[in-house]
């Protein structure tokens, strides 16, 4: 070969970049219901086309169809689009209150919403989830008060975390939501360790996993994956696709696996990929997952194919690294309007309805914010005392930072 | 009462934690079936089954972050990291998470873990068998870090450290597993069998984390010293005849300062003493606290004898660790000063 001699280094580049026309035809999406449903003990080497196909449920027309829909009731999908409205409602107004130098900081989850509220209400009590700082959905979807997460995003005077922590950075044992890090993918190996544990106690109890695109190039990434795959951890494994870490492509991370999906097969993990805006979808095959799980079956991966329509947050521009219109061609459209129009179409719900709720939501959110705000917000009225800044290194605190407890004059 | 090499305390420290309490789990990289590299953890997969102890995938990062979240479910997980030279693809784990859950969540979640691994030179270990990492954890909010320099010490301190809320680290002296070391390779090593030391009581007790102890009561310089080099400074002490105060520091982080300051303000005097590379290792500390606690009182400047500035080496093992010769001439410079 003439060129043999020369190396030329590769560096992955997304197909369009700020000013180009937003072109996703290289995305392939399979048609709604397409993709069979296995059973939950299935051979992972039986199903390894899952980790390159999209399990949808919702087609066009709005319609559920396949083996994947059925599952959720009128009541239990209204409940649904409730979560995501509120959960945007709540991400608008942090939004503009970060702009309102309310707080420092924060992160939306604008197109993501269908993924961690359709996933939460997968889970059972007492299952733990190990999210990233964008699952704040896990929180509403489980009736968690958004009051107190508006006191963290203030860090006030009722700030569960005293302040210490940045906005969004929550923290739940009672709603199976364990502490962010700000340090990336280390939540992963600590969900397959909760999962360990459990089964070393011989519980019931399940552990979800959750890390992004970018992220699953992280080197707890693969531990996670060793150690979920060894001791067959009852963990769901999820890795959000949202196609952006930051300003870098998901191609940046992917490389050439095709899919974050096909990840998990190296290691024996059944790997699924799912419609990540297909709220029907995600709750399904989160089901299945958990199921697994709980049944003894081990650990499964699954990949949420979803686009991040916001900014990476309060601190990004994305119109610096990507075109400005490119959510808008995005082929999953939108979680909150294609499950609207399947309740429409269902006949259960409205446009009117629709509207009347997006305002009453916003009345609650309102109302939640102004609650909030009585108790200060990060530059303004209550805050966590200086004290706090010294209690909670250790069980008990030890002298050195008593020491330096009474040189700060606290 | 029965003797025991560390090794052996070490492995029955585990053992009691074990059966007390059905939380205690330990993983790690041959430490199941096989027993550990170096036999402590030896019978307590037979003992206890395979969900209390087991072989672990060779990645440090996932068996600290296993172990953080059973940490974070209720166990009370004991893993090992082979050499104190591999712990740093878990330096993140450890830092960034086990050190903070408490602080970060507000007591919502903690991590009452305890990391051992095998520390320290004198075992022509070269580069990546030798290092003495602890200043790398000294300096973390959130970590308790425990240096054993006996097996009495080492069985206590770790049930100590099992028992204890926050995460632990605990860096065994490999050089003193067998027996006391004070720098005389040219000398046979006498067994902990022959030591008063290696007397290790049978069941449960505690040496209190956070306490310091005098080896060697002295009134002429305060020796600082923990690990291998407690035996360094009683050879150096006997050889140079000077009256040194020899207190083993025991933990590191918390530090007992009481007993140090006690002790430099009675002597006037202060030589500290580790393994560790010089330039930022926990003698920089020490001197610091020192010089701010005891000011007035000091008759010399604060020597340091450390590891040089420099990777572990192998042929020059004996250049390189701070054997009773180079410490000698400390003690007489200070003493001198």
């Amino acid at each position: 070969m003439a060129d043999a001699g020369m190396l030329r280094f590769h560096v992955p580049e997304p197909e369009v970049r700020p000013g180009g026309t937003p072109d996703f035809s290289n995305v392939s999406i399979p048609k709604a219901g397409s993709v069979p449903r296995p059973k939950i003990d299935v051979d992972p080497r039986d199903i390894r086309d899952l980790a390159f196909s999209i399990i949808r449920v919702l087609n066009r027309a709005g319609e559920a169809v396949g083996p994947w829909a059925g599952l959720l009731s009128d009541d239990e999908l209204l409940e649904g689009l409730r979560h995501m409205m509120t959960l945007r409602s709540f991400d608008a107004r942090m939004q503009m209150a970060q702009r309102q130098g309310k707080t420092s900081f924060y992160m939306q989850h604008l197109g993501e919403e269908a993924v961690s509220c359709a996933f939460r209400k997968a889970l059972s009590r007492g299952d733990m989830n190990f999210p990233t700082y964008r699952q704040a959905g896990l929180l509403i979807a489980d009736g968690y008060p958004m009051v107190t997460m508006m006191n963290q995003i203030y860090s006030n005077e009722a700030d569960p975390l005293k302040g210490r922590q940045l906005p969004i950075m929550y923290s739940s044992k009672e709603h199976g939501f364990f502490s962010i890090s700000g340090n990336l993918a280390t939540q992963y190996i600590q969900a397959v360790g909760w999962a360990m544990a459990s089964a070393i106690s011989n519980d019931s109890k399940i552990a979800a996993a959750w890390i992004g695109d970018g992220s699953t190039a992280e080197s707890d990434f693969h531990s996670a994956l060793v150690f979920a795959s060894t001791y067959k951890a009852p963990v769901v494994l999820n890795v959000v696709n949202n196609q952006w870490a930051i300003s870098t492509f998901q191609g940046i991370a992917r490389g050439g696996s095709g899919t974050f999906a096909a990840r998990g097969l190296g290691f024996g993990i059944p790997s699924l990929r799912v419609d990540g805006n297909d709220y029907l979808a995600v709750h399904a095959v989160a089901k299945w997952a958990a199921e697994r799980a709980r049944s003894n079956l081990g650990p499964t991966l699954v990949e949420y194919v979803t686009y991040r329509v916001g900014a990476h947050s309060s601190s990004d521009d994305p119109s610096a690294y990507r075109p400005k219109a490119e959510s808008d061609a995005w082929p999953l459209g939108d979680p909150i309007v294609r499950l609207k129009n399947h309740l429409i179409q269902r006949g259960v719900w409205s446009d009117e309805r629709h509207a009347q709720a997006e305002a009453e939501i916003l009345d609650t959110v309102i109302s939640a914010q102004r609650e909030a705000e009585r108790h200060g917000t990060l530059h303004a009225g209550g805050k966590p005392s200086a004290r706090d800044m010294f209690e909670g290194v250790y069980a008990e605190m030890p002298p050195h930072l008593r020491r330096q407890r009474q040189q700060a004059g606290v | 009462m029965p003797r025991r090499t560390m090794i052996e305390a070490i492995r029955d420290a585990m053992d009691v934690s074990m059966a007390r309490d059905e939380r205690v789990i330990v993983f790690g990289e041959d430490v199941g079936f096989f027993g550990g590299v170096f036999r402590c953890t030896q019978g307590l997969q037979a003992k206890y089954g395979k969900g209390r102890c087991f072989d672990a995938p060779i990645s440090e990062s996932g068996i600290v972050g296993a172990a953080i979240g059973m940490a974070a479910y209720g166990l009370k997980p004991c893993v090992e990291v082979q050499f104190a030279d591999y712990v740093y693809p878990a330096y993140d784990q450890i830092v960034s998470e086990a050190a903070r859950l408490r602080y970060r969540s507000n007591g919502d979640f903690t991590c009452p873990i305890v990391v051992r691994m095998p520390t320290g030179g004198g075992i022509f270990g070269g580069q990546t068998h030798s290092q003495s990492p602890e200043a790398l954890f000294t300096h973390v909010s959130g970590l308790k870090v425990v240096v054993p320099s006996n097996p009495h010490d080492a069985k206590g301190l770790l049930i100590a450290a099992i028992e204890d809320p926050d995460p632990v680290i605990f860096l065994e002296p490999k050089r003193l597993y067998n027996g006391p070391f004070d720098g005389h390779h040219e000398r046979p090593v006498t067994p902990w069998s022959k030591h008063q030391l290696g007397e290790v009581a049978d069941g449960h007790y505690t040496v209190p984390l956070g306490k310091a102890v005098i080896r060697r009561p002295g009134a002429a310089v305060t020796v600082l010293a923990y690990g291998t080099m407690v035996y360094v400074a009683q050879a150096a002490a006997e050889e140079t005849g000077i009256d040194a105060e020899i207190i083993d520091l025991r933990t590191l982080l918390p530090l007992d300062l009481e007993t140090i300051v006690a002790s430099v303000n009675k002597t006037g005097r202060c030589v500290v003493v580790h393994e560790a590379t010089l330039t930022s290792g926990f003698g920089a500390e020490l001197s610091a606290l020192v010089q701010e606690n005891c000011f007035y009182h000091l008759e010399a400047p604060v020597a340091r004898v450390t590891g040089w500035d420099t990777p572990y080496p192998h042929a020059q093992e004996w250049d390189y660790f701070p054997g009773p010769a180079r410490l000698g001439r400390a003690l007489i410079e200070t003493m001198e000063a």
